[in-house]
């Protein structure tokens, strides 16, 4: 469980979070929609303490994120980003692997972990477990990085633009790829994009940001019925 | 002789000196390392910090490296002749490229990729061991490439403050004039360099095209190992021993190996020798020091180069004054050892011949229509230049030129200069047909060699004092002069040329 509670948040002087509050359920998958630089980033890195709020709470598990360990709160959330952030050093199992194996897992168990998310996101390990990151495309990193992300198998799943950089018709193989892991790991995720259209295919309830303040927060069906203006002009740019 | 006949017969040597080359490069990189990367780390996370580190890091680099030896010399417990005052001088060569390229390689790194270490919940120590390090190490590698390679060529100078290294045949050479010697150490140089650059190289791309993780383990223990062979084959000699110094032209060295033999000869002290240490401040300093027991210093010079005492050319005063002042500053001065190498202008003999020239003051009128050279100490020196050219009237066709000591003499023979100043025992006098004009209105001071010994040193072993003493006034200028041609004009050996000088007058002693 993740909850916002009368956030306010600031990079250097520019407010980027204005009194936002929200929940999201366990297992639940929320979609934060805005324009760039809307705030939505920030809002992941706060449920990560990769940030802290300047005025307001940021409870995971009921616990103010200023509370927890910051290394063991960031290892209970797999995290995914739009670069996806590959180490380029170490091989694609490698990759998988390096939360268990810096948490202390035996080298066996990490191997076969990695193994069987690399089939889970659809990259058969065989064929690409010892591959260099620098020989996969764009679309298998992106796999790679969401495998990653569930190495240890965390409650929380972080994705900032997760396929943002990916051409349409790889970005929508993996919609029906994350729609599908999700329906076999159930994790509370929350997902930060652009892209209206997507946040309509993946969330179970989509979150609007502008300027810093979250206009609506609804189910997806609402959200598309909603006569909010600013909501409004978002859909009729992405929908048009 | 031949360079593969020089090498074979000083094989022993020749191993000796690579051996503490490698030494000296991989124990100042591998400090340098050591220090290097974390401050290249702490630099690049506080740009503030690491602005001025690297400022100052880059200041040191743009001292030439004799001059930074000159600086460390006088220093406590870093200073002093040797290799420990070299370690200290390359590592500090050393550091700026590995600090830059440590800050370089981390400064590169994508920052996605440092993003997501921590959103995966790294710890900095973590981030840094698999992901900083890893990706910097190609740049860091090839800072410690540039280095190392740095590091051999700067052993090499460091050969003039004593610490030893294939440098050591590159000054013997060139205070003999004799290509062979030079070669003899410049060529394992070079292949050293190029060895070392090499190794690294594949060391380096290897990481840059992989990027595996391989273990850095091996490859430490094979640098540890030659520097441990490094370092026994250099030190084999441990205990106290007699250290002889001498500067870094013919006739000192000379002198240095008769002292050296001397006491070989007539006490049961072992010898070490630390030849051709650059100049009169080297040499006085490490004297001063106790890095050397003893050299050979001329009474001339000690009294206006050392102490800094105004010209006299009265001999015996002159070597009152110097004993004097060597015995308040805890140095003693032993009797003279006969000879008087004073300066001496020199021309060309055919010159003198064609112009039936034979005095200083006849040298004036043809003065205006010749180019002359002198050494930096003889063209700066108030006992040099400035009064010689005032006293005899001397105006040359240009400013003279400041030349190497050890090349002045074959500049004068190959007609690139005129009239230099020379020394009155130099053997190539004779070896390439020069004349010495005669000081007709006695200008030059005296230069008596006197052996200087550390006072304690004599307390310790008053043998030393005895030995020595058995030489006092047995060297005349004509010896000398034998001994400088034997050496700079035939070739031979120092050791040799001494020991069998040594033998003439052994048996009258």
């Amino acid at each position: 469980m993740i909850a916002f509670e009368a956030v306010h948040a600031r990079r250097g002087s520019r407010v980027v979070l204005d009194d936002v509050s929200l929940r999201v359920e366990p297992g639940e998958t929320l979609v934060l929609v805005g324009r760039s630089g809307a705030g939505k980033s920030t809002a992941l890195k706060l449920i990560n303490r990769m940030l802290e709020p300047e005025r307001g709470r940021v409870l995971v598990d009921g616990r103010d994120t200023r509370d927890w360990d910051p290394i063991a709160l960031r290892r209970s959330a797999g995290y995914v980003l739009q670069d996806v952030g590959l180490f380029p050093h170490m091989t694609v199992r490698r990759n998988v692997g390096i939360v268990p194996a810096l948490s202390g897992w035996a080298q066996t168990r990490t191997d076969a972990r990695a193994d069987a998310l690399l089939a889970l996101v659809g990259l058969p390990p065989a064929d690409f477990g010892d591959r260099w990151p620098a020989q996969l495309s764009g679309g298998q990193r992106q796999r790679v990085g969401v495998a990653r992300a569930l190495a240890i198998d965390p409650p929380r799943l972080l994705m900032d633009e997760p396929f943002g950089a990916l051409d349409a018709v790889t970005r929508g193989e993996l919609h029906r790829e994350f729609a599908r892991i999700q329906r076999e790991v159930r994790k509370t995720v929350i997902l930060v994009t652009h892209d209206m259209r997507e946040a309509f295919a993946l969330g179970d309830r989509v979150g609007v940001i502008h300027d810093g303040r979250l206009v609506a927060c609804d189910a997806p069906d609402v959200i598309r019925a909603s006569t909010d203006p600013v909501v409004r002009t978002l859909l009729d740019a992405a929908l048009s | 002789m031949t360079l593969i006949g020089f090498w074979r017969t000083h094989a022993a040597e020749v191993w000796q000196l690579l051996g503490q080359h490698v030494a000296l490069v991989l124990a100042s990189t591998l400090v340098a390392i050591a220090v290097g990367v974390p401050v290249g780390i702490i630099a690049a996370r506080r740009p503030r910090l690491g602005g001025p580190l690297t400022a100052a890091a880059g200041l040191v680099q743009t001292i030439p490296s004799l001059a930074l030896f000159g600086f460390l010399l006088p220093l406590p417990f870093i200073g002093g002749i040797g290799a420990r005052t070299a370690l200290v001088a390359l590592i500090l060569y050393a550091l700026l490229p590995i600090v830059r390229t440590t800050i370089a390689g981390l400064q590169s790194i994508d920052p996605s990729i440092l993003e997501a270490a921590d959103a995966m919940g790294m710890t900095a120590r973590q981030r840094l061991r698999h992901v900083e390090l890893p990706l910097a190490l190609p740049s860091i590698i090839a800072g410690v490439r540039v280095s190392a390679v740095v590091g051999v060529g700067t052993v090499t100078i460091a050969a003039a403050i004593g610490a030893g290294g294939l440098g050591e045949y590159i000054y013997r050479g060139l205070s003999m004039v004799d290509g062979t010697v030079i070669l003899a150490g410049a060529i394992p140089v070079a292949v050293l360099a190029m060895v070392v650059d090499g190794a690294l190289y594949l060391l380096q791309r290897n990481r840059a095209s992989q990027g595996q993780s391989r273990r850095a383990g091996p490859v430490i223990a094979a640098a540890a190992l030659l520097l441990g062979a490094g370092v026994a084959a250099s030190s084999l000699s441990v205990g106290e021993r007699v250290v002889v110094g001498s500067k870094n032209f013919t006739e000192s060295v000379i002198l240095g190996e008769l002292m050296a033999q001397t006491i070989e000869r007539y006490t049961d002290l072992p010898v070490d020798r630390r030849l051709n240490l650059g100049g009169t401040f080297i040499c006085e300093q490490a004297l001063r020091a106790g890095d050397i027991d003893l050299y050979v210093e001329y009474s001339g010079t000690a009294l206006t180069a050392v102490f800094d005492q105004p010209v006299q050319r009265d001999p015996s005063a002159v070597l009152e004054i110097v004993r004097t002042r060597y015995g308040d500053t805890g140095r003693t001065m032993l009797a003279p050892l006969g000879f008087n190498n004073t300066f001496a202008i020199l021309v060309r003999a055919a010159d003198a011949d064609a112009r039936g020239l034979r005095t200083l003051s006849q040298l004036a009128a043809h003065a205006p229509g010749w180019r002359a050279a002198f050494g930096y100490e003889f063209l700066e020196r108030q006992d040099g230049y400035p009064g010689l050219a005032s006293l005899y009237g001397l105006r040359f066709a240009d400013r003279p030129r400041v030349m190497d000591l050890t090349l002045i003499y074959r500049a004068l023979a190959a007609g690139q200069v005129d009239v230099i100043a020379g020394d009155a025992t130099a053997g190539l006098i004779e070896a390439l047909d020069l004349t010495a004009l005669e000081d007709d209105r006695q200008y030059f001071p005296p230069y008596d060699a006197v052996p200087v010994v550390h006072a304690a040193t004599l307390l310790r072993h008053p043998v030393i004092g005895a030995a020595i003493g058995r030489l006092a006034g047995r060297v005349t200028a004509a010896d000398m002069r034998r001994m400088n041609y034997a050496v700079d004009g035939q070739r031979q050996d120092p050791a040799a040329v001494v020991a069998r000088f040594l033998d003439t007058i052994g048996g009258e002693v």
